[in-house]
């Protein structure tokens, strides 16, 4: 049995260590093995056969960047839930029902946005057939 | 020995079984799926190698590091070699908290059938697959492939996109729990001998939670980007998504982490709300005989065919794989394995019935247009699984 914090993460510690170890030896084991036969065409980018133009690093759609913002934005809400899912029952048991409208409130509040930035169009990933008619 | 020796050479000993397991498992998993999808698709799938082709696994293997390794000049070279060792480091560490079994004795030390009980261990397993997403980021912009970025591009919105409705109906049977410890969380669910376990105790059963279930299923699929999600490697359109530029045992990397995340997402759908090791009804009522009862039929069934058989090959394997049947079920009925081999055999058909779904959707569905696939998630699974938590909430200050 683990008797101090240290013993509760020593397994974690091991496994970590394990996980790395086995992660870098997959990467050395093919560097070593493997065969090496390097010729022009194969330090190409594969585009399908054809020979490309320019590289990757070009702008990208704004959209990306939204949904990243709006999963920060949201995420942050999960988290303060699960302090309050803990200790749910036993904040239940000292204060009927208060826990739950507390919580409900700022739920409330959250949805609110939600449905505020669903309605400005920010969730559709494209024009969605119902605004391509309204026009 | 002191107890804490002892402790350290336990814990090690452990850690060397689970990961000698997982690893078996991961190879293994992938002949399974070929093996179900090829019947799914009625043809024989892998089969030369070795007796139905159980040895493929390690054929796969000896090819994948035998094939050369290259290097692209045009990478970003420290990113390009972080990112399979990212991936695959994250999605081999979560297995470090999933527990296994209630508690036992070993040679009269007595120990979990768990690496470690981190009271924060939902947490610890929802940072490690949060930290996977950068393997697959990383991966596609480092690559410098434009097929390449727009799969890591892709793919990264969907696994956040897909993260929030995961966080929120996790809360839920953990609410009912009231604990992120994963032992724990079994426990409420009947895992405590205290009172003894039936089906009606899981956290599935309570309310209405099989819908937070089936979000968390539809969930646990978008995060490890398996079919009908799997839009970062859809073929048709963006060759092989993020890990294009990518060639053996790097390419592979990426499988191996993809399918030790399906492990750890099926043992969580498990733990959360299957009842973890938790037998369906109590051993009064006979549930510690269905695995003898499976082992001994699947067994039969062996010997029989080897004693037909339809192919000149299966006269010695089958036979031989119904006698190791025969005796894994005869192993059950002994007394000394009753106490940690039950468990395990409940934990492990669970863990496999989810992981079979995840292979059987793979042989039936089509895959997700884009812009369904990020409407889905926002609009349909983030509302459900927030109403879901809210409604637990009520349920459980009302009820109980």
């Amino acid at each position: 049995m683990p008797n101090s914090y240290t013993d509760v993460y020593f397994p974690v510690l091991v496994q970590a260590l394990i996980a790395m170890a086995t992660a870098a030896g997959l990467l050395a084991v093919s560097f070593l093995l493997g065969k090496r036969v390097r010729n022009r065409v194969k330090d190409m980018p594969y585009e399908s056969g054809i020979v490309p133009t320019g590289d990757a690093r070009h702008r990208f759609s704004v959209k990306f960047y939204l949904v990243a913002m709006l999963f920060i934005v949201f995420d942050m809400e999960a988290i303060f839930l699960y302090p309050w899912v803990v200790v749910y029952r036993e904040l239940n048991s000292e204060m009927k029902m208060f826990p739950f409208v507390e919580m409900a409130v700022f739920v409330f509040l959250i949805l609110a946005g939600f449905f505020y930035i669903w309605k400005k169009g920010a969730l559709d990933w494209a024009t969605s057939d119902v605004a391509e008619r309204k026009r | 020995m002191d107890p804490s020796t002892w402790f350290y050479a336990i814990s090690l000993i452990k850690i060397l079984v689970v990961f000698g397991v997982l690893m078996t498992t991961l190879a293994y998993l992938q002949w399974v799926e070929r093996k179900v999808i090829a019947h799914i698709q009625v043809r024989p799938g892998p089969y030369f190698v070795g007796p139905h082709g159980l040895l493929q696994p390690l054929a796969d293997v000896i090819k994948l590091i035998t094939k050369e390794d290259l290097l692209p000049p045009y990478v970003n070279k420290p990113l390009y070699l972080a990112a399979p060792f990212i991936a695959v480091s994250m999605a081999l560490l979560s297995i470090s908290v999933i527990p296994f079994g209630p508690e036992i004795d070993v040679f009269g030390y007595h120990t979990y059938m768990q690496l470690t009980d981190l009271n924060i261990g939902v947490l610890f397993v929802l940072a490690a697959s949060s930290v996977g997403v950068y393997g697959v980021a990383l991966a596609g912009w480092s690559s410098n492939n434009k097929y390449a970025l727009l799969g890591a591009l892709r793919s990264s919105a969907q696994m956040i996109s897909y993260e929030l409705p995961l966080s929120l109906t996790i809360a839920a049977p953990l609410l009912i729990s009231n604990t992120l410890s994963l032992r724990k969380l079994v426990e409420t669910q009947g895992g405590n001998p205290a009172h003894a376990g039936t089906l009606w105790n899981w956290n599935l059963f309570h309310g209405w939670q099989w819908i937070g279930f089936l979000v968390f299923l539809i969930s646990a699929f978008a995060e490890t980007n398996r079919i009908p999600f799997d839009l970062a490697e859809a073929e048709n359109e963006l060759v092989a998504g993020f890990h294009t530029e990518y060639s053996s045992m790097k390419f592979a990397s990426f499988f191996m982490a993809e399918y030790a995340n399906m492990i750890t997402v099926s043992a969580m759908a498990v733990l959360l709300f299957l009842g973890g090791w938790v037998a369906p009804w109590p051993a009064e009522y006979g549930s510690g005989l269905v695995p003898v009862a499976v082992f001994a039929l699947a067994g039969l069934i062996a010997v029989y065919h080897g004693l037909h058989p339809a192919r000149r090959r299966d006269r010695f394997s089958l036979p031989a794989a119904g006698l190791v049947f025969l005796f894994i079920a005869a192993a059950f009925l002994a007394p000394f394995t009753q106490s940690w081999l039950l468990p395990l055999f409940w934990f492990c058909a669970k863990t496999g019935a989810i992981l079979f779904a995840f292979i059987w959707v793979r042989g039936t569905l089509p895959r997700f247009r884009y812009d369904q696939l990020m409407g889905f998630a926002w609009k349909y699974l983030f509302p459900v699984a927030i109403v879901n938590l809210l409604a637990t909430g009520l349920g459980v200050a009302l009820f109980g």
